[in-house]
């Protein structure tokens, strides 16, 4: 009697314990969630201001009549029927093209020159060249303005002492998308420089070793060895310059306000005008959802290049990758399918 | 019972008068509170601010004034922004006349004809008639599209007014025996033989020239409408658009050639700041533009580099047209302060306002802080501001000449900015063909910016 009594005792406490096993502490259960909440909470952050950005865009609301009567896509019918909308697609990607593209070439250039020199002279300038970065693009702006300033203007007498006189740079059609550029140029090329230069530190010794060794050209290095080794650090600069030089106001505005005409009447600069200046709030937010979409495109479609890229610079064979990513895929998603029939 | 009613009814009314009487401004009755202000930089701003006066009123108050100045190209955007909140930030704001078309028309601006009328909320000494009409009426509008200023609502009071006309290199013109041109193509002749007048670099005329309102409404706006140019006329009930008139296409063609030929090459990035400094650097040799921005370049000595050298004239008239200068039709800008209608402390802000429009400060302003062009006929008609402004060659005499015909010359309408920054694009468009080419289809140009301009007001009705 005892020993069955001793025997439900032991029975019920074995029970018991499974049952604490499987009880998870509070602190335990709430940590994913907590691991999520702050980027949840940003997303929710982004997704509330574009969720109502495209219901405004449906309205009639200004800043002056704040009644948003619903009008489904008649703000986005007249946009796209606007001969404006057009010219400010061409203006913002001609502006991305030459900026991203100078910005580049002249900031791979220059890594290259101090990746691969070590004296007085290349220590002062990798310091000199983040000055640009400390300024804001405006106040960038303001200081080239003065210094192109027709009669004034320190740029404008140098080009004085070369015979050059009544340059127009920001106030001529023909010149002003090359004046932009140019400041933008000034503004943010040390950003890629800088980017590029991390990544040339970081690469491996022995395979430029061994190219020497093999009497490998310089071009012959910098073609097969250090562009792929470096196209990574590429990609990354690449992908932030485009998208901020996409969305690009600061520069345009402060300088020219998108003049002389419509020249550099950028998506940015045409919704600021239009929504702020003209307070046509609904009018002007088709203009920044194109842009958004702009602007995601190209950044999804870098950074795909930039993930093969990983791939490349690892040594891994893309196609092996791309083929077993694909059958995770058909996997996932075959699971998926049974479980939702099982169900 | 009838007399004692009758004797009780005299003491209430009796009373009520000894009261009204009385009633008195209680400058501390907002004692704790705060105001927020927003400024534009401006030497009307630098006298609010610079010289100690807003420290005076606080003292006097209480009131605790938190205040931003924004430089004018951007100024009106930040406004708007704050004004679209309907938060009551800020409380007071400085404005032009063609701003209160949109803003009062919105609902942001406070009538403020209670505030003045109200002898417990406004000193006696304060006196509101003391502004010339003309000036402190361009603030008064009763927000039907079309219809004149000078009547409704007062919904700002003036800290100074600009008139339009041209500034000059006096002390050049004299030395070198030039004499003022009277007539449209005498100008342009001038301003071409002053290329290079001071070295090279430097140019006849300077004037405004961004993708901005800013452009259009100073010297542009002043010939534009002594050669017989309309904005827009009403028309059964609608705006319609008269910028394809023959004035408007023969003085824009003119303006463009002014441009091209006797101005700066960087025109289409001049602001008011660009202009106003050009002279004063002895860049450029005449400015026409508003009638202060040369003058801060004159005075006070050492503001610039020419200054205690320039003169003004009132401008000049359409070459042929048989007019003189006394027919020039001035536009007219006014810098004032209004107040938010969604302020949570409009007794405080009317205190604000009040203190900064009276003829004391204005006085100040006028004499102290480099305030040319006072709204208030006794600080102008003072000696102590005639001494000083007077000084100024040519400027008294000048604004004489243009003030019978001066006013504001757009028609009021909401879409005032629009429209106004469209006109701009096309004038720099003008600028650039004839630029390239040595020519340009002025009237084509104009007609195709009717049409866009009549779009852009159709759905305003003038009733």
């Amino acid at each position: 009697m005892g020993l069955n009594k001793n025997k439900a005792t032991n029975k019920e406490g074995g029970a018991a314990l499974a049952t604490d096993l499987n009880v998870v502490p509070l602190k335990n259960r709430i940590r994913p969630y907590l691991i999520v909440a702050p980027a949840l909470l940003i997303t929710i952050g982004i997704l509330i201001p574009f969720g109502m950005a495209i219901y405004y865009s449906l309205t009639t609301y200004t800043f002056r009549r704040p009644i948003a009567d619903f009008v489904w896509f008649r703000n986005w019918i007249r946009m796209f029927q606007a001969k404006d909308f057009w010219n400010a697609v061409w203006v913002t990607v001609r502006y991305a093209f030459w900026a991203t593209l100078v910005e580049m070439l002249l900031g791979l250039g220059i890594a290259m020159l101090l990746g691969n020199t070590n004296n007085r002279f290349s220590r002062i300038l990798r310091v000199a060249l983040i000055f640009p970065l400390m300024v804001a693009p405006v106040i960038g702006t303001i200081i080239w303005q003065l210094m192109l300033s027709h009669g004034v203007g320190i740029i404008d007498k140098f080009l004085n002492l070369l015979g050059i006189y009544g340059m127009q740079w920001g106030a001529s059609k023909k010149t002003a998308m090359l004046t932009v550029v140019m400041i933008d140029v000034w503004v943010n090329c040390p950003f890629v420089i800088i980017l590029i230069l991390a990544g040339i530190q970081s690469l491996p010794k022995s395979p430029f070793e061994s190219a020497k060794i093999d009497g490998g050209s310089g071009w012959f290095n910098f073609m097969n060895l250090t562009l792929p080794m470096l196209k990574p650090s590429i990609l990354i600069a690449l992908l932030f310059r485009l998208m901020a030089a996409l969305q690009e106001f600061g520069i345009i505005f402060s300088l020219t306000k998108g003049g002389p005409g419509d020249t550099l009447m950028s998506l940015s600069v045409t919704a600021y005008t239009t929504g702020y200046m003209y307070q046509k709030f609904s009018n002007a937010l088709p203009y920044i959802l194109v842009l958004w979409y702009i602007v995601n495109k190209c950044a999804s479609f870098i950074v795909e290049k930039w993930r093969i890229s990983q791939y490349q610079a690892a040594g891994k064979d893309v196609e092996v990758e791309k083929k077993q990513r694909f059958w995770h895929k058909f996997i996932k998603s075959k699971d998926a399918g049974s479980a939702a029939k099982g169900a | 019972m009838k007399k004692l009613f009758a004797m009780v009814l005299v003491l209430v009314m009796a009373l009520a008068m000894v009261a009204g009487a009385s009633a008195e401004v209680n400058w501390k009755e907002f004692e704790g509170t705060k105001l927020q202000v927003m400024l534009n930089q401006h030497n009307y701003q630098k006298a609010v601010t610079d010289y100690g006066k807003l420290e005076e009123f606080e003292a006097l108050t209480g009131i605790d004034v938190e205040y931003s100045v924004t430089p004018e190209e951007n100024y009106f955007d930040k406004l708007n922004i704050g004004l679209a909140a309907r938060n009551g930030d800020p409380d007071i704001f400085m404005t032009g006349a063609y701003q209160v078309w949109d803003y009062a028309s919105a609902g942001y601006m406070e009538p403020l004809e209670d505030y003045i009328n109200d002898p417990a909320k406004t000193e006696a000494s304060y006196n509101f008639d003391d502004f010339y009409a003309g000036v402190v009426g361009t603030l008064c509008w009763d927000c039907i599209a079309g219809h004149p200023v000078g009547e409704g609502s007062q919904y700002a009071i003036p800290m100074g007014y600009e008139l339009n006309n041209i500034a000059y290199n006096w002390k050049y013109f004299e030395e070198n025996g030039i004499a003022l041109p009277e007539d449209t193509d005498q100008l342009l002749e001038l301003s071409k033989s002053l290329n290079g007048w001071n070295g090279e670099g430097s140019y006849g005329i300077a004037v405004r020239g961004t993708r901005n309102w800013a452009t259009i409404h100073p010297g542009y706006m002043t010939l534009f409408s002594t050669w017989g140019g309309k904005d827009f006329e009403v028309e059964d009930g609608r705006l319609v658009c008269k910028l394809d008139s023959e004035e408007a296409i023969a003085m824009t063609d003119y303006w463009v050639k002014l441009v091209v030929e006797g101005s700066s090459p960087q025109w289409a990035t001049f602001t008011w700041y660009e202009a106003g400094s050009h002279l004063g650097a002895g860049v450029a040799a005449l400015l026409y533009d508003a009638t202060c921005n040369g003058y801060f370049q004159n005075y006070p000595a050492g503001a610039s580099a020419e200054s205690g050298n320039l003169g003004w004239f009132p401008g000049v008239v359409p070459a042929g047209s048989g007019l003189t200068a006394a027919d020039i039709k001035s536009n007219v800008w006014v810098w004032s302060l209004g107040m938010n209608s969604y302020s949570d402390n409009k007794g405080g802000a009317w205190l604000f306002l009040q203190y900064f429009t009276s003829p004391e400060f204005m006085l100040f302003s006028g004499t102290e802080a480099a305030c040319a062009d006072s709204p208030r006929a006794s600080v102008a008609e003072s000696e102590a501001y005639k001494s000083i402004v007077g000084a100024s060659y040519g400027y008294l005499e000048a604004l004489e000449v243009l003030l019978p015909n001066a006013t504001i010359q757009f028609t009021p309408q909401p879409y005032f900015f629009e429209t106004t920054t469209t006109w701009a694009a096309t004038l720099q468009d003008l600028v650039e063909e004839y630029r390239t080419t040595g020519a340009c289809d002025t009237a084509a140009a104009m007609k195709a910016l009717k049409a866009e301009l009549d779009i852009a007001v159709e759905d305003i009705v003038c009733e």
